[in-house]
């Protein structure tokens, strides 16, 4: 079988070669230099780096606003999700068309509007200050900004898997007398869990290492308000290779270990929902 | 639980899925809905779970109108053709879906699961999930699921289409045997004729939405009440014009005639039939073994006719002039028909020339 | 006949009425949702363009063609011009090799494909420093030799492959293997070459969603903010690409003239998501016609049983 294809089709070795050299040259050369960088450190730079408080706190603020990002977006996704292909009503394709804007925008400029909207004189931070809620320049803001860059990844991933999701399901559910909410928390929800969880997971890794929209919305204050990546920026103009690098290797590995988990997810959920 | 449909139609846009339908299933029966692909048997059955409103007529079980009431409170079981097993739930869980929602005791809903894995033969995968079964186990799950509730009424969508030949003969049988020993109202859909006669009490039988006749399998094929339904049931050939046949001359003017293999008789030529004018001249084209008898295509009266003749007698060679006589023609003209049996057999003064 | 054909399964299924919610459930849960998009997605968009305009069009022509802005779009459009095509070609010849060849670790080389997904640019801009920057190890190598990679051109370049090095690939690969390779082999045993069983056979098959995936690793390209901004040093009207321009504005508080560079990011955005529904729509068509092929089919058959 597989020598046959191989055979008949030309351009196995050209296109595979060309392949591997490109992403060899521009990917995995480039990123083992970091690992390799970060190796040359003794273990107690290495240690010195990340345990320093100011690392540490941006460490938190990074993982705890992705993390809350995530699961907003985890919540909101699946309702837009949901709204979009199970309700007919005016605009939808339009929103639906919407949802990929933050794919397509640059993160600058998400980043700037969203500051301006968001910040006490801005439309929206306008209705908030009065209460004595501050938005932008807040661990709030950062979170907002990740919302904003996590939403499709959530809504991508879940959307497909409902539309496929076969009526019959509900069907046989409410054949055998559950009510709708029933249906809806015990027979739906965990059909699409597996997309959902892959939706957070992505919108999660996504977050930890956002830059462009979340350094105008953050205030970049040390220990209060400022994110890893920026940590590396600022280390790096600074000239400090090492401590930027090992704060770097800290967000890589948690970056592969969270691509491995979704990797992990959608094989299950593949093998689970082969059965007809 | 009495099931009876009463001039049920559903149109999709301008199209009539089913039209003017009615029947009448009485309780405990095991009932088949039988018709080719499109003829709107799903469609029947969803109107009747409440998962599809009919655009006109009503739907009664025990004498209760039930148009309006939601699927939930029906009281029914539906089997769906792809099974529709929850697939992150166990087995155990899948049965025990309906009897959670009724909110039965955590005893209760184990002691009635294991008693429906024991039914089903399924003792023991309690534990597994749907995706680590067999074709024919999912088939039981499903089943088993919709029994659990004790439903009034149970609805099989072509139970047995996603299972292979050879497993689907077994479980045939022990579906018919199960559904017997439950006593419950059940009706099942499948364009498997034999499938129907085989398992069903008796047979709706559809054909482009609409009902062509309702009876047990014997009435159907005794006395089937269209070209179409003697077509579907059973082994036969259409005649246009049965007035032509020799027998049937008067009798027939302007009628279809429908035989089947057991109304006509072969005779070798140097054997011909008491009242030789009674049969036609024929040609063996082909010629069957199957088991215990021959199956031959003869050719006669313009028409391509089957017969079975017993293994006992003398075998016939292809392209053998025989004498061909026809017994009996079942007649059609309009919706109606009746059984014409041969004239000439029994006049009582023969021409002979 | 007709009315068969024409009837049903014409406009896509909405929810049967004994699985939907009830009709307020329903308008709470859209309203829900339209809130939420327009507070995160809608309201920004007119935010850009409400800033861009504050202060007349007079303002937002005048800052978009001032030395600086006329510089950085240069720029970034050079840096596309060179990283789209290069993407492509990967994309494209990953995309051949995946879908028309079976082979060992076809898993590990698609993870390794969309690894640069899972990367902060900021990294991704940090990888070239640590190679080639002046403490780099090839720092001192390129000084003596007086070349210049990063906060140049060429770093420029090298961080937004990197970025936006998935993008093609991604989108062809689920393309190419639903088609599968039957027409491609069919070419071949008539005695096509390889290159002509690609521009005759393949290439108008995938060519919309190529279409897309060039538009979006164009829209990625021009608007890459994290990765550039690293590599880039920020020397104005040399090395500021437009994002990094918008940024350079928004910190000296020139509002305007960042919201008006802003807003041609914006423009940029919103064509690559209308050639996306359009790709989208010329699918959907597709797939139609195919599926109404199919039905005329079946009836026929039904008709031939009949
Ligand atoms: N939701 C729907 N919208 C439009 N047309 C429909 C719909 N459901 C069924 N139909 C049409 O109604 C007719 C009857 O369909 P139905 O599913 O009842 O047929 P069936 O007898 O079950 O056929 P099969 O043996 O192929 O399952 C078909 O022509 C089908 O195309
Ligand atoms: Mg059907």
């Amino acid at each position: 079988m597989r020598n046959t294809s191989k055979r008949l089709l030309p351009g196995f070795g050209l296109t595979m070669g060309f392949s591997l050299l490109y992403l060899s040259l521009l990917v995995l050369i480039p990123l083992s230099a970091v690992f390799l960088k970060a190796a040359t450190l003794s273990w107690d730079q290495f240690w010195q780096t990340v345990l320093n408080p100011r690392v540490l706190a941006s460490f938190r603020l990074t993982f705890l606003t992705s993390l809350g990002a995530a699961a907003v977006n985890a919540v909101f996704g699946l309702l837009v999700a949901w709204v979009l292909v199970r309700y007919r009503f005016p605009g939808r394709r339009f929103l639906d068309g919407l949802i990929d804007i933050p794919f397509a925008l640059p993160t600058a400029v998400a980043g700037i509007a969203l500051t301006t909207l968001y910040a006490d004189s801005g439309w929206i931070g306008a209705l908030f200050a009065p209460l004595g809620i501050k938005l932008a320049y807040t661990p709030i803001g950062i979170t907002i900004a990740l919302v904003f860059i996590g939403l499709p990844f959530v809504v991508r991933t879940v959307q497909p898997v409902l539309q496929e999701l076969d009526h019959s399901f509900e069907e046989a559910s409410a054949c055998l007398g559950a009510s709708r909410t029933r249906t809806l928390w015990k027979v739906v929800l965990p059909e699409l869990l597996p997309a959902l969880l892959t939706g957070f997971a992505l919108a999660f890794a996504r977050g930890l290492g956002e830059y462009g929209s979340v350094v105008f919305i953050s205030g970049n204050m040390p220990m209060k308000t400022e994110i890893a990546p920026l940590l590396i920026m600022t280390k790096l103009e600074q000239f400090d290779y090492a401590g930027a690098t090992a704060i770097a290797a800290v967000l890589l590995v948690l970056s592969f270990l969270l691509l491995f988990v979704i990797n992990g997810l959608q094989r299950r959920a593949n093998r689970v929902q082969r059965q007809a | 639980m009495e099931v009876r449909v009463d001039q049920l139609s559903k149109a999709y846009g301008g199209f009539h899925a089913v039209e003017d339908v009615s029947f009448r299933i009485g309780s405990g029966k095991l009932a088949g809905l039988l018709g080719p692909s499109g003829s709107g048997k799903t469609t029947i059955l969803r109107m009747l779970a409440g998962l599809e409103q009919p655009s006109s007529g009503d739907v009664y079980f025990d004498g209760r109108r039930m148009n309006d009431v939601r699927p939930q409170q029906r009281g029914i079981g539906f089997v769906f053709q792809n099974y529709a097993l929850f697939r992150h739930m166990t087995v155990a869980d899948n049965i025990a879906f309906g009897l959670a929602v009724q909110r039965k005791s955590r005893t209760d809903i184990r002691r009635k699961v294991e008693e429906l894995l024991e039914l089903t033969g399924l003792a023991g995968l309690g534990s597994r999930l749907p995706h680590q079964l067999s074709g024919g186990q999912r088939q039981r799950v499903a089943f088993a699921r919709a029994l659990a509730p004790e439903p009034g009424l149970l609805l099989l969508d072509e139970p047995f289409a996603a299972i292979d030949a050879k497993i689907r003969k077994e479980l045939r049988a022990w579906l018919k045997e199960t559904i017997g020993r439950l006593g419950i109202t059940s009706l099942f859909v499948t364009h498997d004729q034999e499938e129907a006669v085989e398992v069903a009490d008796e047979i709706v039988i559809l054909h482009r939405g609409r009902l062509e006749q309702h009876g047990t399998p014997e009435a159907i094929y005794r006395e089937p009440q269209s070209p179409f339904v003697a077509g579907f049931i059973g082994e036969s050939t259409i005649v246009p014009d049965a007035s032509s046949l020799r027998g049937f001359e008067e009798e027939a003017e302007h009628h279809q005639g429908l035989i089947r293999p057991e109304y006509v008789e072969l005779f070798k030529t140097n054997r011909p039939p008491a009242v030789r004018s009674a049969a036609e001249e024929g040609v063996v084209r082909r010629q069957f073994f199957r088991g215990s008898f021959w199956e031959v295509e003869v050719e006669a009266a313009g028409a391509q006719l089957t017969v079975h003749r017993p293994l006992e007698q003398e075998p016939l060679e292809p392209g053998e002039p025989v004498h061909v006589l026809i017994h009996r023609v079942y007649l059609f003209r309009g919706g109606t028909g009746r059984m014409a049996e041969n004239r000439r057999k029994t006049d009582p003064m023969p021409v002979y020339l | 006949m007709a009315s068969i054909a024409l009837g049903p399964a014409a406009e896509s299924r909405e929810t049967p009425a004994h699985l939907n919610e009830p009709a307020w459930v329903r308008v709470l849960l859209i309203g829900l949702a339209v809130l939420f998009l327009t507070l995160i997605l809608l309201v920004p968009l007119a935010a850009v363009f409400a800033e861009a305009f504050k202060k007349g069009a007079a303002v937002y022509l005048q800052s978009l063609t001032s030395k600086d802005a006329l510089a950085a779009i240069r720029l970034t459009l050079a840096v596309a011009a060179i990283a789209v095509p290069l993407n492509v070609l990967f994309g494209v010849s990953a995309a051949w090799a995946v879908t028309k060849f079976r082979f060992r670790g076809k898993q590990l080389f698609l993870t390794l494909t969309d690894l640069p997904f899972a990367v902060s640019p900021v990294i991704a801009g940090l990888v070239f420093i640590l190679l080639f920057g002046s403490r780099g190890w090839l720092g001192p190598f390129l000084a003596e030799h007086d070349l210049k990679i990063v906060f140049a051109l060429p770093g420029i370049v090298l961080s937004t492959l990197f970025v936006t090095f998935p993008f093609v690939a991604r989108e062809l690969i689920p393309l190419m293997e639903a088609q599968g390779k039957d027409e491609e082999e069919a070419a071949v045993s008539l005695g096509a070459g390889g290159w002509r069983v690609f521009f005759r056979v393949t290439l108008p098959g995938i060519k919309w969603g190529l279409l897309y995936g060039i538009i979006l690793c164009n829209a990625r390209a021009m608007g890459e903010f994290g990765a550039v901004s690293v590599v880039s040093g920020h020397i104005r009207g040399r090395t500021n690409t437009l994002p990094l321009h918008v940024e350079i504005l928004y910190n000296e508080y020139q509002f305007a003239a960042a919201f008006a560079a802003a807003s041609l990011l914006v423009l940029l955005a919103l064509v690559t998501l209308a050639v996306k529904s359009f790709v989208e729509w010329r699918h959907r068509r597709h797939a139609d016609a195919l599926a109404a092929r199919e039905r005329q089919g079946a009836l026929r058959e039904e008709a031939a049983w009949r």
